[in-house]
C-alpha cells in the first residue's frame, strides 16, 4: 500500500500532504487530550507529557506488529496494517500520530513509500482508517450489549470496513492525480476487491489482538472505556457497590472550549472528504457499470486485469462482485464517516462529563506509582531514558 | 541495544556527505524528489541526468553500487504494479512481441519505475549517510512539530526493544513446539501481538515515570543545536538545484 514517488501527481501529492498536516496537527491536539485522560496523576494538565513516549511506543509496537507474519497457508502470509488497532487500543488521534510517524519513518529510513507521496499515504492508510474504523466501533460497541466479546465483534467490523475504506480513498486520490490512464472503474474494482480480502485478514487479526489485550488489560483499550464495570465487593456474602471515594474534579471551562474547536476543525476537515465522496462516486459507479455493459472487450480486460490473480483473487466472478461492493462501500463509508464523525464529537463531550463524575474508574488495575517507580530503576530503562 | 544506535541502513562513513548537517540533507532530497516528480515523463534523457547525479552523490558518500542497489529491491511490488499497467491502462494501443500494450499504460509504468526508483535511491543515500539521531534532530531543525519528532524519537529509540521483545516471544513460542502454519494458528500470533501491546504500553508507561522523575516536562531540552553554514547549505542544495535546471529543460525542450 505504500505509494512511491511518480505514482500520485505533485498537486495532488501536495493537497494530500495539506491535508495530512492538517490532520496531524488536529491529533496532535487531540492526543494530548486523550492521553491525558489515562494519565496516572489524572489532572487535566498532565497528558503534554505522558503522550511523547505512549505515543512512541505504541508506534514502536504497530512497526513491530508489521513485521509479524500471519501465514495464508500456502507459503504465503500477511500482517497487520494496524491503522484500526491503533485507533481502538489508543485512541483515534493518538493512533493516527502513531502510524503516521511510522510512515514517516519508514518513508525517511527504509524508503518504503516515497516522500512526496507521504501525504497520500498518512492520508489513506493513517487518517482514513482510524476515522473510518473508530467511529464504527464506538457506535457497535455502543449499540451491542456491553461485554467482552462485542468489543472484539465491533472490532472485527471495524477493521473489515477500514482497510476497503482506505483502498477507495487511494482510488479517489488516483482518480484526481493519478499518472497513468487506467479507468477509474478498473482500479476501483481492483484496489476494493484486494483490499476487501485483505481487510479481512486484518479485521480477523484485529479483533483477536483487541480481544486479547481486553482479556488482560480491558483498561488499556482505549475504545471499550465506557465498559468498565463498576468496582463492587463483597460484603456479608452480598455484593455491594464500591462507592466512589475520589471526589470530582473541576472541570475547566478550557478544555470544554478546546473540544469544541478541536471537533469544529476535524468535522471540516473531514467535511472535505466527505463531499469528494459525494462528488466522485457516483462517477466510479458509472463506470464500472459501463466497463461491464462492454461485454466481450470488457471480459477479456477483467482477465487482464491481474492485480487480482496476483494478489489471490482469481475469478472474474469475485471481480464483477467486487466492483458492486465497491459502490457499496463507498456509499457505505459516506454515512458512516459523515454520521459518526459528529456522534463522536458529542460523544466525546458526554465521555468528558461521564469521566468528570467519576474519576475514579480511569485508573483500576494499574499498579500504584511507587511500585512503578521502583520498576523504572530497571537497568535497561533508566539507560535508555538518556537522550 | 548494545549494538549502537545505528540503524541498519546506515553506513558508518566520514565523506563530505556524512558531514553535512542532517536537515540540510533532508531538505535537498525533499526538493530532490518534488523535481524528479515533477519532471514530464516524455524527458527520458532527464530521468538518466537524475541518476547520474544521485550515482555521483553515492560516489562522493562513498556509498557502494552494490550497497545501493540491494535497497533499491524495497520497490520490488511496485515494480510489478508498473509492469501491469501497459496491460490495463486504456487509450491507443501498439503490438511489441504479439502482446497488446497500451501506449499510456507504457508511458505511466516508466513514469511511475523512473521517479519511483529515483525516490527510493535519493532515500536509501539519506539514510545510508545520516544517523538517525542526526535525522530525528533534522527533522526538528525543519520545524516539524516537536511533539511529533519525540514521538517519533521514542519510536526509533525502543523500535529494537520491541522488536526484540516480539523476537524474545517467538522464540518462546518456538520452543514450545508451535509453529505458524495457517489460518487456524492467528489466535496465538494475535495474543503475542496483544501482549506484545501491553508490554509496550506499560513500558511506555514506566520510561515516562522515569522521565518525569528526572525533570520532563513534556519538552525536550535541545542541547545540541545543529546549525548549518551557508556554505554547506550551497553544497546540500547544489543536488537538488542541478536537479530542477534538468527539470526545467526538461519541461522546455
Amino acid at each position: 500500500m505504500h505509494a512511491p514517488d511518480g505514482f500520485i501527481d505533485a498537486s495532488v501529492s501536495a493537497a494530500a500532504g495539506a491535508v495530512a498536516a492538517a490532520a496531524v496537527a488536529v491529533s496532535l491536539r487531540g492526543a494530548r487530550r486523550e492521553q491525558g485522560g489515562t494519565s496516572r496523576s489524572g489532572t487535566a494538565g498532565s497528558g503534554g507529557e505522558l503522550t511523547a513516549p505512549l505515543a512512541g511506543l505504541v508506534a514502536a509496537f504497530i512497526f513491530a506488529v508489521q513485521m509479524l507474519n500471519f501465514p495464508v497457508g500456502a507459503g504465503t502470509s500477511g500482517h497487520l496494517l494496524g491503522g484500526a488497532l491503533a485507533a481502538i487500543l489508543v485512541g483515534p488521534y493518538t493512533g493516527v500520530l502513531c502510524v503516521s510517524v511510522v510512515l514517516l519513518m519508514q518513508a525517511v529510513l527504509f524508503a518504503d513509500g516515497g516522500l512526496t507521496a507521504l501525504g497520500v499515504n498518512i492520508t489513506t492508510m493513517a487518517i482514513t482508517t482510524a476515522v473510518v474504523a473508530y467511529p464504527v466501533f464506538r457506535g457497535l460497541v455502543k449499540v451491542l450489549p456491553r461485554t467482552r466479546r462485542s468489543v472484539t465483534a465491533a472490532s472485527f467490523v471495524a477493521a473489515l470496513l477500514s482497510v476497503p475504506a482506505s483502498a477507495v480513498v487511494f482510488t479517489l486520490l488516483y482518480a484526481v492525480g493519478g499518472t497513468t490512464d487506467v479507468s477509474i472503474g478498473k482500479v476501483a474494482t481492483a484496489m476494493v476487491g484486494v483490499h476487501l480480502v485483505i481487510g479481512l485478514g486484518e479485521a480477523v487479526i484485529t479483533a483477536l489482538t483487541v480481544g486479547a489485550v481486553v482479556a488482560v488489560r480491558p483498561d488499556l483499550v482505549y475504545g471499550a472505556r465506557g465498559l468498565r464495570q463498576k468496582l463492587r465487593l463483597r460484603v456479608d456474602g452480598e455484593l455491594v457497590d464500591a462507592p466512589d471515594t475520589t471526589e470530582p474534579e473541576p472541570v475547566g471551562a478550557r478544555s470544554r472550549k478546546g473540544i469544541w474547536i478541536g471537533g469544529l476543525v476535524t468535522s471540516l476537515v473531514l467535511a472535505g472528504f466527505v463531499s469528494f465522496y459525494a462528488s466522485a462516486d457516483p462517477d466510479g459507479l458509472e463506470r464500472v457499470a459501463t466497463d461491464h455493459g462492454i461485454d466481450e472487450k470488457a471480459r477479456e480486460h477483467a482477465n487482464a486485469d491481474s492485480p487480482l490473480a496476483d494478489y489471490g483473487v482469481e475469478d472474474v466472478d469475485d471481480a464483477r462482485l467486487s466492483g458492486g461492493l465497491a459502490g457499496v462501500i463507498g456509499v457505505g463509508v459516506t454515512v458512516v464517516a459523515g454520521t459518526g464523525v459528529f456522534w463522536v464529537v458529542r460523544r466525546r463531550g458526554t465521555d468528558r462529563k461521564a469521566d468528570a463524575a467519576a474519576p475514579g474508574d480511569t485508573t483500576p488495575g494499574n499498579a500504584p506509582p511507587g511500585d512503578a517507580a521502583r520498576s523504572d530503576a530497571s537497568p535497561s530503562d533508566t539507560s535508555d531514558t538518556g537522550v | 541495544m548494545g549494538a549502537g544506535h545505528a540503524h541498519r541502513l546506515y553506513r558508518h562513513g566520514h565523506s563530505p556527505v556524512h558531514a553535512l548537517p542532517p536537515h540540510t540533507k533532508l531538505a535537498a532530497v525533499l526538493a530532490l524528489v518534488v523535481v524528479v516528480v515533477s519532471t514530464p515523463r516524455e524527458a527520458m534523457w532527464a530521468f538518466a541526468v537524475y541518476a547520474g547525479l544521485l550515482a555521483l552523490v553515492a560516489y562522493a558518500a562513498r556509498v557502494p553500487a552494490v550497497f545501493l542497489l540491494e535497497r533499491l529491491l524495497i520497490e520490488v511490488p511496485f515494480v510489478a504494479f508498473a509492469v501491469l499497467l501497459p496491460f490495463v491502462a486504456e487509450g491507443e494501443r501498439v503490438g511489441v512481441l504479439g502482446l497488446s500494450l497500451s501506449v499510456n499504460g507504457l508511458w505511466g509504468a516508466w513514469n511511475v519505475l523512473a521517479k519511483g526508483t529515483l525516490g527510493v535511491a535519493a532515500s536509501v543515500l539519506l539514510a545510508s549517510t545520516t544517523e538517525l539521531r542526526e535525522l530525528l534532530l533534522g527533522l526538528q531543525r525543519l520545524r516539524l512539530p516537536p511533539l511529533l519528532v519525540q514521538i517519533a524519537s521514542f519510536m526509533v529509540r525502543y523500535g529494537d526493544v520491541v522488536t526484540d521483545e516480539m523476537r524474545r516471544m517467538r522464540i518462546a513460542r518456538e520452543s514450545r513446539g508451535f509453529e505458524a502454519r495457517g489460518v487456524r494458528h492467528w489466535g496465538v500470533l494475535a495474543k503475542s501481538a496483544g501482549a506484545l501491546f501491553i508490554r509496550s504500553y506499560e513500558r511506555g508507561e514506566r520510561v515516562h515515570l522515569a522521565m518525569v522523575s528526572r525533570g520532563y516536562s513534556g519538552s525536550m531540552p535541545v542541547i545540541d543545536e545543529v546549525t548549518a553554514s551557508r556554505t554547506q547549505w550551497s553544497y546540500a542544495l547544489a543536488l537538488p538545484c542541478a536537479a530542477f535546471v534538468v527539470c526545467l529543460l526538461g519541461w522546455t525542450l
